[in-house]
């Protein structure tokens, strides 16, 4: 609560409010209008959310701001939201790249302006739903809500494949995520009637329920993140989305799967986590190495991007398998991290894009003799993608290789490898794209990034290299939570 | 001779319809083609006036009459409330599609008033001549109402269908209904509740009779293997005559469920419990398989019918109050969203055009946004996805099945809802992501426009706020047993 006002609701509820707005301010004859109304909505929802960080005590575990209300009796479904140190960066993350996404789509999006635009802001308010949530049937709300904009926006905006990436998407996600509703409705009756998630979270389960528990979670989060090998939805997903889509994508909506994890998987069936860790681990392992193998070999810059994203996942999961500070903490300034560099990359690439129309890496060459300022941040990003120090690319994954060599050599070995070849396949890309003599006449004619472009990449830049010199801000309020889980996971509930 | 006169009070809507629909019958003798919204509004008043007469009455205690054959209870009033409602929605709904297609004649109305009649005299039966009487009055209607167009061959066609199917299926339910007859010895309800359960009579008979009546009951809810008749019909009726069978009768299914199932049979759960999960399954698998190839709307909604059936009867098999308000619940979203999405369908036709394939959706978006929007809503509530109220009506479904320890069934309606969604998300993509294959403006009349539009917003907002909806069918339920 600040002042009274309930201040989650209001980062929940208030971009969504807006959205209805901007949908209703009609056809593109209103374009403009649309578009002022979701900067000013997106800008506001990015404002409201700052009391969040300011307001939050990193000294404890409990969940902060705290909303309860009855919702609907006849199930003991409540509205009750909250935040912690996981979720809070989550949120932050989300208000903050949403005005950035409506920015990037200012002027490429000349068709249906309004649905386009309030389909984000509706995203924007679905995903802090779904960070906040701490009901099992309002979190499930959410998570499924948040299907509809997304498939809407890679449908209607997105390339020439779009419909069937769009319907794979949907289709794709929701097979995880009916699971989980079973398995959410199984702890409901072993639980005497609960959907609170703390209240799982102390629940005692059999060990065969844990994991089936875990399994049903698995397909749910796995899909989402994406892991190895559930994995192939992404790189159509992103291929054809705009570039907005993409950017949320990558950047907001693969960490729902992974604060998944952290919420449900570990607290929940902690020895099903523990028994079916090195799985786990294994799973990550070959996200790293064999997708950053693929990467190296695409053609497309999308599509390079989007496995690279699947290779950092794969760092996050990892990391929470490793059931030490350093894994967890790590995987969580990953997902931070990664949040804000593939984000960049899609806009980069979409700065190419909006150009040329042609995401293929060998359409270009040269182009930082026409795009000096351009290729200066995308080599920021790609060195933040490849890890370097510095960066903030570099702090989650190092914290996580320390934590995995806790564990055994050979992960953190393994692991490691990404430094090799996340630099490979995104240098030698930058490398094709940015250097060389000028390949085409399309080429030659490149105009370099706009004041309006280089405002949302020069915020990026700053917040990259903020937290690759100095993480502590995020890593302070993540501490007690992180703490805390570990040692709950820690204990048996069989 | 005594001659006792029994206690009309609790069936006065049923006594109110009957005098009305001969009354209309005669007046629209009397008034020409050009005058048809006289008889119109008589039929629109009839229904309110027995929602009046229903609502003035409604208490909960449960009131039996005409020796105990008619049974006035909370279920029932609240189920002919909503039949109510829905009949004078498909009345608004389809006035201008039947008027441009040349039936709005008088036995359009009262057959449509006959088949209510019928419907509110099977919510209310406690005799199995009473339910059967009813069910017979709403199918004969249905029939002829199928057959309205004359000269078309596939409506023709369709009827008989319809009719023979359905008059196999009354076959086979009077044929359960003697069984169960000749083992306890007697056709009331109740008294062959109690007859069961003081282990009356002999087991076999009474198990094969169920068989008959389990039967008959999935003939008339479109459960598989018995659902061959519903695509067919689907398709060839005229689209409001689809919309009519396709929402309100399925209200008094699930009272003929209730009554002849739960009521009558209750003691012989463990016969039906396995016989209503496989019905369930096959109806879900069923359904949403052999939609995913159709073509044509209306038979994919027929299919969409179908798997819909299969999850409200997974309702049942709980074989608690808990099941049963939770089939309850997703009966009447089920109508809702049936009710919208033909509503859509009739939007869509003109005079001399159908809106029979799927793609006549296409680009309805950049047509018209709002009904896209509405139909997008529907589209997602069918499917199941949240903040719809599609959504918690299969939680409540499946909360009810998992509860009763069934969680295979559980995980294979999930699989097969999944399965469900692609077909309802192709019609989104019709209407979102392909161009308009013609411009024609849609012209709607105003009090179309305001039902729908609240239709669907009524969607998302009992999606947003369930409580509602959910506790009246649980109400409605606990004061029924």
């Amino acid at each position: 609560m600040l002042f009274g006002i309930p201040l989650l609701s209001l980062i929940i509820w208030l971009p969504i409010l807006f959205g209805v707005v901007v949908f209703a301010t009609g056809g593109d004859r209103n374009a403009q209008l649309a578009r002022w109304t979701a900067l000013t909505g997106s800008i506001l929802g990015f404002l409201v959310a700052i009391p969040l960080y300011t307001g939050f005590d990193p000294s404890t575990s409990a969940m902060q701001f705290v909303e309860n209300h009855a919702w609907f009796e006849r199930f003991n479904v409540n509205y009750h939201i909250g935040a912690d140190g996981i979720s809070m960066p989550l949120i932050l993350l989300n208000c903050f790249m949403t005005p950035l996404v409506v920015i990037a789509g200012w002027q490429v999006i000349q068709e249906r302006v309004s649905q386009y635009m309030g389909a984000f802001m509706m995203m924007s308010g679905i995903v802090n739903g779904v960070f906040a949530s701490l009901d099992a049937v309002l979190f499930y709300v959410f998570w499924e809500a948040s299907l509809i904009p997304m498939f809407l926006i890679i449908g209607i905006w997105g390339g020439p494949n779009r419909v069937y990436a769009a319907i794979k998407f949907f289709l794709y996600t929701l097979l995880g995520s009916l699971l989980m509703l079973i398995a959410f409705i199984y702890l409901y009756q072993l639980s005497g009637g609960s959907f609170s998630i703390a209240d799982y979270h102390q629940l005692p389960i059999p060990f065969n329920a844990q994991i089936l528990i875990f399994v049903a979670f698995l397909l749910a989060f796995a899909v989402k993140v994406p892991m190895w090998p559930v994995h192939t939805w992404l790189p159509d997903a992103h291929v054809e989305a705009p570039t907005g889509g993409s950017v949320i994508l990558a950047a907001i909506m693969l960490k729902l799967g992974g604060y998944g994890f952290l919420r449900f998987s570990l607290p929940i069936v902690p020895d099903a986590s523990h028994y079916l860790a090195e799985m786990m681990i294994v799973l990550s392992l070959i996200a790293v190495v064999y997708i950053g193998l693929i990467a190296l070999m695409q053609a497309d810059m999308k599509k390079l991007i989007a496995y690279s994203s699947i290779a950092h996942m794969g760092f996050v999961t990892l990391g929470f398998f490793l059931f030490n500070a350093y894994g967890i903490e790590g995987a969580m300034v990953q997902m931070i991290s990664h949040g804000f560099i593939s984000g960049a990359m899609f806009l980069c690439v979409g700065v190419l894009y909006d150009r040329l129309h042609s995401r293929q890496i060998a359409d270009y060459g040269g182009v930082v003799n026409r795009m000096p300022v351009f290729a200066a941040f995308f080599m920021l990003f790609a060195m933040a993608n490849a890890g370097l120090p510095g960066t903030s690319g570099f702090v989650g994954e190092f914290m996580v290789i320390m934590g995995s060599v806790k564990v055994n050599f050979w992960y953190a070995f393994l692991a490691a490898t990404t430094l090799i070849f996340g630099a490979a396949y995104t240098l030698w890309m930058y490398k094709r794209v940015i250097f060389g003599s000028v390949a085409s006449p399309a080429v030659e004619v490149l105009q370099d990034i706009s004041k309006r472009e280089f405002m949302i990449l020069a915020i990026l830049a700053v917040m990259v290299l903020w937290l690759g010199v100095y993480p502590f801000p995020l890593t302070e309020v993540m501490h007690a939570t992180v703490d805390n889980l570990l040692d709950h996971v820690s204990n048996s509930k069989l | 001779m005594n001659f006792l006169s029994p206690d009309f009070s609790p069936a006065y809507s049923e006594i109110f319809i009957l005098l009305m629909v001969c009354l209309i019958m005669l007046i629209d003798l009397a008034i020409g083609e050009k005058r048809r919204y006289i008889t119109y509004g008589l039929t629109q008043a009839t229904l309110i006036g027995c929602a009046v007469l229903t609502f003035v009455s409604f208490s909960e205690e449960t009131k039996f009459t005409f020796s105990g054959m008619f049974v006035d209870d909370a279920m029932a009033d609240i189920l002919k409330l909503m039949v109510f409602a829905t009949v004078s929605a498909v009345l608004i709904y389809s006035y201008t599609y039947v008027r441009d297609r040349g039936i709005l004649t008088g036995e359009f109305f009262s057959l449509i008033l006959f088949a209510t009649l019928g419907m509110m005299v099977m919510i209310s039966a406690s005799h199995f001549l009473t339910l059967y009487i009813g069910l017979e009055l709403l199918s004969l209607s249905l029939y002829a109402l199928v057959a309205l167009r004359r000269d078309s061959l596939v409506a023709t066609e369709a009827a008989m269908k319809f009719f023979v199917l359905g008059a196999l299926a009354s076959g086979f339910l009077l044929y359960g209904m003697s069984m169960v007859y000749g083992a306890t010895g007697s056709l009331h309800i109740q008294k062959v509740a109690e007859a069961i359960v003081n282990g009356v009579g002999n087991h076999e008979v009474l198990v094969v009779g169920l068989v008959f009546i389990v039967a008959g009951l999935a003939f008339k809810l479109s459960a598989a293997p018995f659902h061959m008749w519903a695509p067919d019909v689907y398709q060839g009726a005229p689209t409001a005559i689809t919309l009519f069978i396709g929402s309100a009768p399925k209200l008094a299914a699930f009272a003929f469920v209730m009554r002849l199932l739960i009521d009558g049979l209750g003691e012989l759960v463990a016969d039906w419990q396995g016989m209503l999960v496989i019905l369930a399954v096959l109806s879900m698998a069923v359904g949403n398989i052999a939609a995913i190839v159709q073509t044509n709307i209306k038979r994919m909604l027929a299919y969409s019918t179908i798997s819909h059936m299969g999850f409200m009867i997974l309702g049942f098999i709980s074989a608690d109050w808990n099941g049963y308000s939770s089939a309850l619940f997703y009966v009447i979203t089920y109508v809702l969203m049936t009710l919208g999405i033909f509503a859509l369908i009739m939007i869509l036709c003109r005079s001399g055009f159908e809106a029979e394939e799927i793609s006549d959706f296409k680009g309805l978006s950049k047509r018209n946004a709002w009904y896209a929007f509405m139909a997008m809503i529907l589209m997602f509530s069918l499917a199941g996805i949240p903040p719809m109220v599609g959504f918690y009506a299969k939680l409540a479904v499946l909360q009810a099945v998992v509860n009763a320890g069934f969680i295979w069934v559980a995980v294979a309606a999930v699989l097969f809802s999944l399965i469900g969604a692609f077909y309802y998300l192709r019609i989104v993509k019709f209407m979102y992501f392909d161009v308009p294959e013609t411009n024609d403006p849609i012209t709607v009349k105003f009090d179309v426009k305001l039902l729908i539009s609240a239709n669907g917003l009524a969607i998302l907002l009992l999606g947003i706020f369930p409580q509602s909806l959910m506790g009246l069918s649980l109400y409605a339920i606990q004061n029924s047993m």
